[in-house]
């Protein structure tokens, strides 16, 4: 479903990513770990189209189209799907409202009717017990004064409500606490399917212990330096990063 | 010639014509007041309080003026028709500067002792109420705007609301300006709000969608009694080729709450004065408003609150979205006077560019001789949140629906001011299709089709 070919991005002129190749297939899931400031986040960001990377060098196909003539929105459409490391608080834009218009959207894009008043607010309801997001939560402003963990229960439910086929999990793990973590991993086992894919983000093997992964990279200075199955995730946990450092010569 | 000359010739010829046409209350001042202006002159953009808008360059033109009050060929119910349900009013309209009398409430619909209509005619009727209170609060000497309003305004609207009496229904005035050449018209307002009493006014501001230019200027005069509470709502829905220059006077009397709101959604040159004061202690002000400016429009908005006597509370947020080429301009002076202890003042004014090329400047003014007070002020101009437009576009949300969103949000502090609900509402459905870009033709107004 996707095809990462030789992907170079940078922002104000500093180049991040460095040549990235990878392909994802439906019913996968990958874990992409590697040490901060690789460059995970910036990978997520070129690929749901965000305006302030410039996409220097390679290609990105998504289902057959190229995803990097899409705007974000059209991405989104699409069916891919980013869980933000840093959900972005929006004030006076109720959740009800965002969620509503992000649905509508999608639908109108694939030839469909608006959902009534009432289908949607029985949607909202079927996916906020996914996360088991209160309904405080999503009466509020988007993410305003949500906690840190709160954000990340937020950013899944929205997951939830656009069904994409495939997601990106920026740290989804990050801020949450033991219990928040089993709910919010069940929450994405419960949407994973033959169909879509997933990508998961993350700096520790907890996460994946919940999610399991068919595959790990690990992203180092803007390349992907190692592949390899679910045992690699668990190597890294155990050693760091140093030995890998050591294999590409720089220690 | 300057642009003030026309005016004053205009006077001197026209002086018999004018006060002919209107009440001996109104003609009381008009000599005094072209005084004033023969010596002061219009604000020029030297004036540190006008440097954003140029009176002069707005006055210029020749505009024609109804001073013989000849009949307008209107029918004001078939310009206007309100298009939101659940807001019921008590509607009154002022077609150009002439009070409509054709049409307005029975009398029997107001509660007892209300006064509500034509300012000349009320000023006939009721020479020693309106004369009590007409240009007490205008303060002539300090603007030539509103110097050279007082010597030709010859109507308006008058509303007296006795002591004690609350009016549930909230007072509505529909301001119409038609005009087949460049149009004139000096209009003012009178509201008296007796001790306790309570009443809300919707001014609403239309203008046919023609070629001419028109200048509107408004003075309007607001006494609020101890203890009364009073909503004045002003909502300017105009066109392009309409320059509005309004001052608003106010003065509290002790526990008294007054909300001012002054909307700007559609117009093409704004300039708003609002003065405030405080007779008695424990009065409470809030002032607010809003502007959606677009293409070459411009709102300027000038605020003085007086705080003279101690115990009172004012709180002031005026919040601006400009786009295009748009001005705008926020200046906000408080004076909290020598003993006016425990005084209470917050200001904010927050703007948004959405456009590279709109500009906004703000300029907070606090002058304070009180030592035990507290007061604030704080001003930010911004951009659109580019965090928050790209999360919802990530989201599936197009673009111009993400920038309408936030846009919106923007305003929405302001519209909660609004103690209406069905005001609310309609505001809310008008400010969305406003961003939406369909405004220009607010379905409320036929004249703007
Ligand atoms: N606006 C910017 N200008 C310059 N450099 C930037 C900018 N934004 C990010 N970077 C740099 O890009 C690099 C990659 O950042 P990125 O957020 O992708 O890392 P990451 O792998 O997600 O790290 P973490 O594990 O800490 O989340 C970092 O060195 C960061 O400092
Ligand atoms: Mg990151």
């Amino acid at each position: 479903m996707l095809k990462i070919t030789d992907l170079h991005a940078s922002i104000n002129g500093k180049e991040i990513l460095k040549g990235i190749d990878l392909v994802v297939k439906p019913g996968e899931v990958h874990a992409i770990m590697g040490p901060n400031g690789s460059g995970k986040s910036t990978l997520s960001a070129v690929l749901t189209g965000n305006p302030a990377y410039e996409v220097t060098r390679g290609s990105v196909e998504f289902y057959g189209k190229d995803l990097l003539a899409l705007s974000p929105e059209d991405r989104s459409h699409e069916g891919l799907f980013l869980s933000f490391q840093y959900p972005v608080e929006i004030p006076g834009v109720s959740m009800v409202n965002f969620m509503r218009t992000a649905v509508n959207e999608q639908r109108k894009y694939r030839g469909l009717e608006p959902l009534s008043a009432t289908d949607f607010l029985k949607l909202m309801r079927e996916k906020r017990a996914i996360v088991e997001l209160d309904n405080k939560l999503a009466s509020r402003s988007v993410n305003e004064g949500f906690s840190g963990g709160e954000k990340k229960r937020n950013e899944i439910f929205q997951m939830a409500m656009l069904e994409p086929r495939l997601s990106i999990l920026d740290e989804t793990d990050s801020g949450l606490d033991i219990d928040a973590l089993r709910i919010v991993a069940g929450g994405v086992n419960k949407l994973k399917s033959e169909k879509n894919a997933t990508i998961v983000i993350t700096h520790y093997q907890r996460l994946l212990d919940y999610i399991a992964p068919d595959f790990v990279h690990v992203l180092y200075k803007g390349r992907i330096v190692k592949s390899g199955g679910p045992e690699l995730a668990l190597e890294l946990e155990e050693r760091g990063y140093d030995w890998i450092k050591k294999e590409l010569g720089e220690i | 010639m300057s642009a003030v000359q026309q005016y004053i010739d205009l006077y001197h010829s026209q002086k018999n014509l004018i006060a002919g046409h209107s009440s001996p209350v109104m003609n009381a001042l008009r000599d005094e007041a072209m005084a004033l202006l023969e010596s002061k002159g219009l604000p020029t953009l030297k004036d540190e309080e006008y440097r954003r808008t140029d009176i002069e360059a707005l006055y210029a033109p020749d505009y024609g003026l109804n001073l013989g009050r000849v009949n307008i060929e209107i029918n004001p119910y078939e310009v206007f028709r309100c298009d939101v349900p659940n807001l019921s009013t008590l509607l009154y309209f002022v077609v150009n500067d002439t009070f409509y009398t054709q049409a307005q409430p029975a009398a029997a619909k107001l509660p007892e002792g209300v006064v509500a209509g034509s300012l000349c005619e009320m000023a006939r009727q009721y020479p020693q109420l309106v004369a009590r209170y007409y240009g007490k609060a205008a303060d002539m000497k300090r603007d030539g705007t509103v110097a050279l309003n007082t010597a030709f305004a010859q109507d308006g609207f008058f509303l007296y609301i006795p002591d004690g009496v609350v009016v549930e229904k909230p007072i509505q005035l529909v301001n119409i300006l038609r005009g087949n050449v460049d149009f004139m018209v000096n209009r003012r307002l009178l509201i008296v709000v007796g001790k306790g009493a309570q009443a809300k006014l919707l001014v609403c501001d239309h203008s046919d969608e023609s070629s001419v230019r028109f200048l509107a200027s408004q003075v309007c005069e607001i006494f609020v009694d101890d203890d009364a509470v009073f909503d004045y709502y002003d909502m300017e829905e105009s066109s392009e080729n309409t320059a509005k220059v309004a001052s608003v006077f106010v003065r509290q009397g002790a526990r008294s709450n007054v909300l001012v709101n002054g909307i700007v959604l559609h117009n093409g040159v704004t300039r708003s004065n609002y003065y405030s004061t405080f007779d008695g202690e424990h009065a409470e002000l809030s002032l607010c408003g809003m502007g959606i400016v677009d293409k070459e429009q411009s709102v300027d908005t000038y605020t003085y609150i007086d705080h003279a006597v101690s115990h009172c509370h004012s709180n002031e947020l005026f919040k601006y979205v400009l786009n295009d080429s748009a001005r705008g301009s926020f200046c906000g002076r408080i004076l909290v006077r020598h003993g006016a202890q425990k005084t209470e003042a917050y200001q904010g004014n927050k703007n948004l560019c959405a456009s590279p090329l709109a500009k906004m400047y703000t300029k907070p003014q606090l002058e304070i001789y009180a030592d035990d007070v507290k007061c604030s002020h704080g001003a930010t101009i911004g951009q659109l949140d580019q965090n928050a437009l790209f999360y919802m576009r990530s989201r599936g949300i197009t673009e111009a629906e993400a920038r309408m969103l936030l846009m919106f949000a923007f305003t929405n502090d302001v519209i909660e001011q609004v103690r209406l609900d069905a005001l609310k509402d309609r505001l809310r459905q008008l400010v969305e299709k406003r961003f939406r870009g369909e405004l220009a033709k607010c379905s409320g107004c036929q004249a703007c089709r």
